[in-house]
């Protein structure tokens, strides 16, 4: 039995997005952009700036509103539905709520919540959403914040780390909700060069893990080596798609060989 | 300056420091409290929700405290319907009751109005990030949103709570005895203005300084985080 619900949960992708668009005023970002996570897919999203990409990802977790398209996390379809303005917005925003649970975020500019810790922030939404108690919450969050290494500066309040130690406890805030897919809005690119490599490591880390990861991002190291799919964005619609061997080695638009021979100055 | 009416007079004053030490308590605390709704209400983009607290806010801080008090106990407190329901009610009558209402509306709108530009300057990130783990509206205000806000307004509402305390000194305008009340009864028994106002004056001087130095120990507590880097390390290596 307990093999045959295993097999059926590896079927349902982790998550799925299906014909995604997005205006603002007149301006369309995204011009249909679908996009399949199995669980372990670890996907990085390319593009020039004002490509769409981050636009994308926060159309995922519904922190923009896309204009039509539809979102599928784990078999659960977000319910969206059209107002009385014609304003395409989510049905039940209980369900956005429970969605965005299994959907954690990590941000360009990290986002903690700087009067918490390190501990703090990372135990407050599972006490306080998931409704763990508090030594769970602890617990769990001892775990993340060695997986991260930065069990040491758990009581620092985020003023006083780094960049990368910042982001690393964003992850680590992250990862406590245990959460179906990961979503990085390009994590690396508020830091200084030097703290890159610690955040890109942790990142590498949770890919071997066989954590679902979607990653915007600039780094072309971590697209290729780490990523099990690479979609170029370019002008809101997607110009290439693939393993990141085909697509970085045999990229078939000439934008993105543009995009490439930029990146690899 | 003859400090044998001071000390003759010394009860006087106590009696004195204790009103002052009621009204400004009870109304700050009271202001406090309704201050939070206020200020939400205040960045509500409903109009509904909005132009009531903006409105309230608008009248207190619009007019000196003087007139409201004024208007309160001499305007409000004289209405034919009002004095029937002090028959009901005993505690809505007099000086007292209507000091602490003004002083209570005051604080609130003054109040609000820092929170409201502390709330404002929550930086938009933290939100973001707090919806995207799942929190709803209001988990996002009660958890992120008010607790860094409060935090962030400690400076300008600990100089809020000194004005309070020394606007209080118009209670003495309506027939109360706070510390003012009881330097101006001093004055007119002995007609000695400067001692009678001086000791009135250390006293406010004491509570004043006792005020900054408690609000430094609480910012010192809950403002960790906007502390330079330096002195937490410090802190944590202790």
């Amino acid at each position: 039995m307990a093999s045959v619900a295993t097999a059926t949960a590896v079927q349902i992708p982790a998550l799925v997005c299906e014909d995604i668009h997005k205006s603002f005023g007149s301006i369309e970002v995204l011009k249909g952009v679908s996009l399949t996570a199995h669980e372990g897919d670890v996907i990085s999203m390319l593009g020039s700036s004002g490509s769409g990409k981050s636009t994308f990802l926060r159309c995922i977790n519904l922190l923009e509103t896309p204009n039509s398209g539809q979102v599928t996390v784990s078999g659960e379809l977000i319910k969206m539905s059209t107002n009385k303005k014609g304003e395409y917005i989510p049905t039940d925003p209980k369900q956005i709520e429970q969605i965005r649970t299994k959907l954690a975020m990590v941000f360009q500019g990290f986002n903690l919540w700087s009067h918490m810790t390190t501990l703090e922030n990372i135990i407050e939404a599972p006490i306080h959403v998931l409704g763990l108690s508090k030594a769970e919450a602890t617990e769990r969050a001892k775990a993340v914040m060695d997986k991260v290494g930065i069990y040491e500066r758990r009581d620092y309040y985020p003023a006083h780390m780094s960049g990368g130690q910042q982001q690393r406890v964003a992850i680590a805030r992250a990862l406590a909700m245990e959460p179906k897919v990961m979503l990085f809005d390009e994590p690396t690119s508020a830091l200084d060069p030097e703290l890159v490599g610690e955040v890109l490591k942790v990142m590498r880390d949770l890919a071997d893990e066989g954590r679902t990861m979607i990653v915007v991002t600039h780094e072309m190291g971590f697209a290729r080596e780490v990523s099990s799919e690479t979609i170029f964005l370019h002008q809101g619609r997607i110009l290439e798609q693939g393993p990141p061997k085909e697509v970085f080695g045999n990229p078939k638009s000439e934008r993105f060989q543009q995009f490439l021979a930029g990146n690899l100055k | 300056m003859d400090f044998s009416v001071i000390i003759n007079e010394l009860p006087l004053y106590f009696e004195g420091l204790l009103l002052t030490a009621q009204l400004v308590p009870f109304s700050l605390i009271l202001g406090f409290l309704a201050a939070i709704p206020v200020a939400i209400m205040r960045l509500s983009r409903n109009p509904l929700v909005n132009y009531p607290a903006f409105a309230f806010t608008y009248f207190f801080r619009g007019t000196p405290l003087l007139v409201q008090l004024f208007l309160l106990y001499a305007g409000v407190g004289q209405l034919d319907g009002y004095s029937a329901l002090t028959k009901e009610f005993d505690f809505l009558k007099g000086a007292y009751f209507f000091a602490l209402l003004a002083f209570f509306f005051n604080t609130t709108a003054y109040t609000a109005e820092i929170f409201r530009g502390a709330m404002a300057e929550t930086p938009f990130g933290e939100i973001e990030a707090a919806k995207a783990c799942g929190m709803s509206k209001w988990m996002i205000l009660r958890r992120i949103t008010i607790p860094s806000a409060l935090r962030r307004a400690l400076p300008a509402y600990s100089n809020e709570v000194i004005f309070m305390l020394h606007g209080s000194a118009l209670a003495s305008t309506i027939t109360l005895v706070d510390l003012t009340g009881a330097a101006r009864i001093v004055q007119s028994r002995y007609y000695a203005p400067f001692e009678a106002f001086i000791t009135a004056g250390v006293f406010y001087f004491v509570l004043t300084f006792l005020l900054v130095w408690a609000f430094r120990l609480i910012e010192k507590h809950f403002n960790k985080h906007l502390n330079r880097r330096e002195e937490t390390v410090i802190e944590v290596v202790t």
